[in-house]
């Protein structure tokens, strides 16, 4: 009886065990998609301001337990996104890597830039145009507003300028409607 | 196919789904004849009137213009051009309140009227039958028409297609309340509406012309049935009363019983729609060459004491309109004036938006005419809105979601197949503005989709330069290590007839700076070592315009080249300098770089073109000839260099020490933070470069680095700390509470 | 000049939330006329309770939940709730059933859940469905008709009743209920079931007191036509739409049919069904809670077919007698599945709409 009682757990272990490893190969999930999911939901602007070297690399950061809340341009919209789609706690932004801020462009007063280069090397989407000696100027479809350009800029021509919102992006703000939710 | 038409002949027409019946208003505004109205004192043309794009502006700022002149032309098959609406004096072009929901302004041509209305030539197309039918689409978006009952779509587009057509839609339901400028057009001008609808008919070939006319017009319908009477194939048709029965697409269900499949517009099954201002636009533009500069507006609500349509001229402001229509202040506790219609239109945001091609209508409401919008109650899910959603959704699901921000959920449930007719809004007895949170949750939409897009967009550029830095990173590898190779054989030769040259005995001094060898060996030996020196950097060279050095090894093999001091440069001196020019260079940018605490260190590469040119001059050109002095100077150049560079760092770490001390003092924990983020740097950059660690100068440039992205850190902090601080005595001057922040 | 910029629609119909409630308690006034008219003053009597405690009860949690109070209490909808509550109560039960069940109706089934608009289950009918459950012999102590009652019923009477549960002149529920023959009065479809149950033919079960016809109808019947007035008022002002109503009397009336058919002999016809218990009441003023209900037509008549089903089942084979409050919590738990598959489709979505148009340019032309 007691052999009984083992053969057929046995049996059983053995039964289960195959079922589990076929559901390990029928169901196996391809590659790690929770990278590329947290990558798609950054802003990709490449600022670095989250103290990796673009977004890419911060989202393996937070695949490896970083701390989601470090990526001022993309604000709690982001932070909200990325906890939803790791479950976790939504944080509030880590305000030492920045402030959440209105959209930026990178504008270059043309008639002091010197042409240096610099801020063509420092861009991180490759969005100033300009050779050497020449003027440079901002793709402005392209830039990120990442900042990165400013400072190695030796005559401080570059400003980030604040996207001014057309008709086109414009949200339906009606401020003067005096509309109070009820509960 | 016949039967639509039989049906439509019988006056058996189909019903949409939902549909509200508004209280009417119309006999306010439709008993008088459209009126003329005299010049306003400016006229504000906005460029873009229409979806789609503005033109090009052929006038500048002092020009002189006559009634009728082109102000833009178009570029872009989307884009129709503007008018001068009288003529006159340009006076400026700048941005002006739009007639837009938001009133964000835009570019405006402001026109000041010389009172002479002088007409510039005007060229008709009376013979249209016998033109081209792209001479007339031609001439029509010429004109500047654009459709002129809803969103504005460009009208040669609609009638410049090629695909095949059945029905001719004549739109003359205006199922809004209040509005009556298409009935008194028609009521008036059903000849020239009529003959708008021939250009049509030769244009587009339909096999009927259908002029559908809501019943509570009948004077319109009967005008129009007179104007089409000897035509077979006009059917002019009665439509029950119901709002949106104007809406293209309920529109075309009334009449058809079918609807146009989603994804698809009426053009891609047959079916082209106009609205009878827009006709009567075409048989101006056409017979008698004017273009688009007036319309039809209808000037209504109870605040006005003197309600009518008239002729406005695109431009005018609406003051001016007000002032026509005898505008009562005191009958609106709150002033507001609806651009369209109570149940679609927008309200102005000033007085001074000018009348545009889509302006219909002009409404002022007094005090309890249309109350301001009440307090939103809780939904009780009544289903009010769903029976009345003329598009078949479900406002209050559409409704939850577009208000928690659930936008992928309010598009599931087909968001973006509302039309934004207000019914759902109109029957809700809880007051929500169900309309604008779906108009919210559209431009969110958007937005967020354009965001994305861009997004995706710097990911694929930022993704294609961080693999050009590698592979250049990799070409430089080889290319250093092919050099390397090159001078070890170099020095190989070198010593070898060194040996010889001992083992002669030579009295000839055995310095390398004896140019002149007498050994065979010797002579075969160093032209083995030149030519492939030549050769490794000629490869540099050729590599030069493709490649980014990294800043480090740029700068490294500088030193290398130089302390070697194996072969002289071609040009001498200035080289030497332009070497130790370069190296201070490389530095200054280094600094320059890490100032940026978040600066990733694979941007640290530099791929200035005369760094490169240095540096293959430093590396190149062979020549056994005596380089002492030039050592010297070589090393006196590294020297100076690095000296600067000393310098530099000094400054950098006082300031950093300076700006960390007065962060302190503001801020309560920025040294550890300041650690942290440190050492975080460190291990990124010491990946991406290993090179660097195999020198012996590692460690020192290790430590440097630290130091200076710390001194970087902190004065971000600083920076941020100061911002604070300004930001908290700003607060405190304004005696407003607690920011929370400290 | 800057002027007020509102959004779209500026035009609205002028009947609000409030209004629809006040419509709803207006029409039920003939049927309350009528309880009170048959069966004594207590119907209005727990009104007044129900309603007290109702609003009281909304003010507290609305305050504890830090809303506005003031806007929620004018939108009558707890009055609505307690009213319908009041109203499905035995005239006998004492006080304090009305009060725990005005309190559950509002504190738990519509509070907790979220308040107006956020409540799963209809709050008078899982109240009611509550109170039936915990004190079924309060709950079940109706009354013979005020005309046939054995003892007299004056106002003074029913409030003490309500209150001390015997009548100013001593006489306890249970002898205030007796009628004129003696017997303790049940309402005709407890007189059904008891019948059926000891295997006595219909004919039998309506040969009793219940059945003595007042003015042509009995009592109930005159109950239930006096709701059916104000239902069709409700109608009339498009306030509820018919297709609940008219789905939940037809599915009971199907399927009454069908057995009636059957066997007439056990299975009661079907406009007995009609217009006993509080069947008309349930189809027009209960079912058609918008909260609780299906929002689409479609899902509107599952929704009211399948409380008539229920309501046939529980009666003829359950273990209570009438069952329109079970049968509506029943339903309104199936209320997301139903608003899920009945999903109108969308403009230009529906293929069998719009095939013709889209042959029309592939066809022969």
């Amino acid at each position: 009886m007691t052999l009984f009682a083992i053969f057929a757990i046995a049996i059983l272990a053995l039964l289960f065990g195959a079922l589990l490893g076929f559901a390990g190969i029928r169901f196996k999930v391809e590659g790690d998609p929770i990278v590329e999911q947290i990558d798609e939901l950054l802003p990709q602007t490449q600022c670095g301001q989250c103290g990796y070297p673009g977004c890419k690399p911060y989202a393996e950061a937070i695949a490896n337990g970083e701390e989601i809340n470090k990526c001022p341009p993309g604000g709690d919209a982001t932070i909200k996104n990325i906890a939803n789609l790791l479950g976790v706690e939504a944080k509030p932004l880590n305000e030492a890597h920045g402030e959440a801020d209105v959209k930026k462009v990178a504008y270059i007063r043309e008639d002091e830039c010197i042409g240096c280069t610099k801020c063509i090397q420092a861009c991180p989407v490759d969005a100033i145009v300009g050779a050497t000696r020449q003027m440079h100027t901002v793709i402005i479809d392209e830039c990120t507003g990442c900042d990165l350009c400013v400072a190695p800029c030796p005559v401080d021509c570059i400003d980030m300028v604040p996207v001014k919102e057309d008709s086109k992006h414009w949200r339906w703000q009606l401020d003067s409607i005096p509309v109070k939710q009820v509960k | 196919m016949n039967s639509i038409i039989d049906r439509i002949k019988q006056n058996r027409l189909w019903d949409f789904a939902g549909g509200v019946h508004p209280k009417q208003f119309k006999s306010l505004s439709n008993k008088h004849e459209i009126a003329e109205v005299g010049l306003p004192e400016t006229l504000y043309i906005p460029l873009k009137q229409h979806i789609g794009v503005e033109g090009k502006l052929n006038v500048g700022v002092g020009d002189k213009v006559l009634k009728g002149q082109a102000l833009t032309h178009s570029t872009n098959p989307f884009a129709v051009p503007i008018h001068a609406s009288t003529s006159g004096e340009i006076v400026a072009i700048d941005e002006h309140v739009s007639a837009h929901p938001s009133g964000k302004p835009e570019t405006t041509v402001i026109l000041k009227p010389d009172g002479l209305e002088k007409w510039c030539d005007l060229s008709p197309l009376s013979d249209y039958q016998t033109l081209p039918k792209a001479t007339v689409v031609e001439h029509l978006c010429n004109a500047g028409i654009s459709g002129m009952g809803g969103a504005g779509f460009p009208t040669h587009i609609k009638v410049g297609s090629e695909k095949p057509i059945h029905y001719l839609v004549i739109n003359g339901i205006e199922c809004e309340p209040y509005i009556t400028s298409d009935d008194r057009l028609m009521r008036e001008h059903a000849w020239q509406v009529r003959q708008g609808i021939d250009v049509l008919m030769h244009l587009l070939q339909p096999e009927f012309a259908i002029i559908a006319i809501e019943d509570n017009k009948p004077e319109a319908i009967q005008a129009m049935q007179v104007a089409c009477q000897d035509a077979d194939n006009y059917l002019v048709t009665s439509v029950p009363t119901k709002y949106p029965a104007g809406g293209e697409k309920q529109l075309i269900e009334v009449l058809t019983g079918q609807q146009i499949p989603k994804d698809k517009h009426p053009i891609d099954v047959g079916i082209v729609m106009q609205n009878v201002g827009t006709c009567f636009a075409i048989a101006d533009a056409v017979f008698a060459g004017k273009p688009l500069i007036q319309r039809v507006v209808t000037l209504t609500g109870k605040a006005l004491k003197a309600p009518q349509n008239v002729w406005g001229l695109i431009g005018t402001p609406i003051s001016h309109l007000l002032e026509v229509a005898q505008y009562q202040a005191k009958k609106q506790k709150a002033p507001r004036v609806i651009i369209g219609g109570p149940m679609m239109g927008f309200t102005a945001a000033s007085t001074k938006v000018p009348i545009v091609k889509i302006s219909n209508c002009l409404l002022v409401p007094a005090n309890k005419e249309l109350p301001l919008p009440q307090d939103e109650m809780p939904c009780i899910r009544c289903g009010a809105c769903a029976d009345a959603c003329p598009a078949g959704l479900l406002p209050q699901q559409l409704y939850w979601h577009a208000k928690s921000g659930e936008l992928e959920k309010a598009q599931a449930f087909n968001l973006a197949d509302c039309i934004e007719c207000g019914a759902c809004a109109f029957v809700c007895p809880s007051n929500i503005p169900l309309v604008h949170y779906y108009r919210t949750a559209k431009a969110d939409i958007k937005i967020a989709q354009e965001e994305k897009e861009k997004s995706d967009r710097s990911k694929a550029r930022f993704n294609a330069r961080q693999e050009r830095l590698e592979r250049e990173k990799q070409e430089r590898e080889e290319k250093r290590l092919q050099s390397a190779k090159a001078r070890e054989q170099a020095k190989a030769a070198r010593e070898a007839r060194n040996q010889t040259q001992e083992v002669d005995n030579a009295s000839q001094e055995a310095s390398p700076q004896s140019a002149p060898v007498e050994n065979k060996s010797d002579k075969v030996a160093a032209a083995i070592a030149r030519a492939k020196a030549k050769k490794a950097a000629k490869n540099a060279q050729d590599d030069a315009p493709a490649t980014n050095s990294s800043e480090k090894t740029d700068d490294n093999r500088a030193k290398e080249s130089a302390g070697k001091s194996t072969p002289e440069p071609t040009t001498g001196q200035s080289k030497d300098e332009r070497v130790a020019a370069a190296i201070a260079r490389a530095k200054a940018k280094k600094a320059a770089q890490n100032a940026q605490d978040d600066a990733p260190a694979t941007n640290s590469s530099e791929k200035t073109d005369d760094n490169r040119a240095n540096e293959s001059a430093g590396k190149s050109t062979p020549e056994p000839t005596t380089g002492q002095s030039k050592d010297e100077r070589v090393a006196a150049a590294i020297a100076r260099a690095k000296a600067r560079k000393l310098e530099k760092e000094q400054a950098a770490k006082e300031d950093a020490n300076k700006l960390t001390a007065e962060t302190a003092s503001v801020k309560e924990k920025p040294a550890p933070k300041t650690e942290v983020t440190a050492s975080q740097e460190t291990p990124v950059k010491d990946a991406s470069t290993p090179k660097v660690t195999q020198k012996p100068s590692a460690n020192e440039t290790e430590e440097e680095r630290q130091k200076r992205v710390a001194a970087a850190v902190a004065k971000a902090k600083a920076r941020k700390a100061e911002r604070d601080k300004a930001k908290a005595q700003q607060e405190h001057q304004n005696n407003s509470s607690n920011s929370g922040e400290h | 000049m800057s002027l007020f910029m509102t959004s779209s629609p500026h035009q609205h119909v002028k009947r609000s939330t409030a209004t629809i409630m006040r419509l709803v308690m207006l029409c039920t006034v003939p049927g309350i006329a009528a309880q009170t008219y048959f069966f004594g003053w207590g119907t209005l009597i727990h009104v007044a309770i129900a309603c007290t405690v109702a609003v009281v009860t909304e003010a507290c949690i609305l305050e504890l939940r830090k809303r506005n109070i003031e806007l929620a209490i004018k939108d009558s909808s707890a009055l609505l709730t307690a009213l319908l509550l009041a109203i499905s109560i035995p005239p006998f039960a004492p006080w304090w059933v009305t009060v725990i069940g005005s309190f559950f109706a509002i504190a738990f089934v519509k509070q907790l859940y979220g308040g107006l608009g956020f409540n799963l289950f209809n709050p008078a009918m899982a109240a009611y469905v509550a109170l039936l459950v915990s004190f079924p012999v309060q709950m079940t102590a109706w009354t013979p008709p005020a005309q046939l009652a054995e003892q007299n019923q004056s106002m003074m009477d029913i409030i003490s009743i309500i209150f001390t549960q015997f009548s100013e002149e001593g006489f306890s529920v249970t002898q205030m209920r007796a009628g004129i023959d003696g017997f303790t009065m049940a309402t005709p479809l407890d007189e059904v079931k008891t019948a059926l149950n000891h295997n006595q033919t219909l004919t039998e079960a309506f040969s009793a007191a219940q059945f003595t016809s007042i003015n042509g109808f009995n009592p109930w019947t005159w109950v239930s036509l006096s709701y059916l007035l104000g239902g069709l008022v409700l109608l009339q002002q498009r306030v509820i739409s018919w297709h609940i109503p008219l789905s939940m009397l037809g599915g009971l009336v199907v399927i009454a049919s069908v057995f009636y058919l059957v066997d007439a002999d056990h299975f009661a016809s079907p406009v007995f069904h009609l217009v006993s218990g509080s069947m008309i009441m349930g189809a027009f003023f209960i079912a058609t809670d918008p909260v609780t209900a299906a929002t689409s037509n479609k899902g509107r008549i599952i929704f009211g077919a399948s409380i008539g089903l229920w309501v046939y089942i529980i009666r003829n084979w359950g273990g209570y007698p009438d069952a329109i409050a079970f049968a509506v919590v029943i339903m309104n738990m199936a209320v997301p599945v139903i608003d899920y598959y009945t999903k109108p489709k969308a403009y230009g979505h529906d293929k069998q709409r719009t095939h013709s148009l889209n042959n029309q340019n592939g066809g022969a032309e």
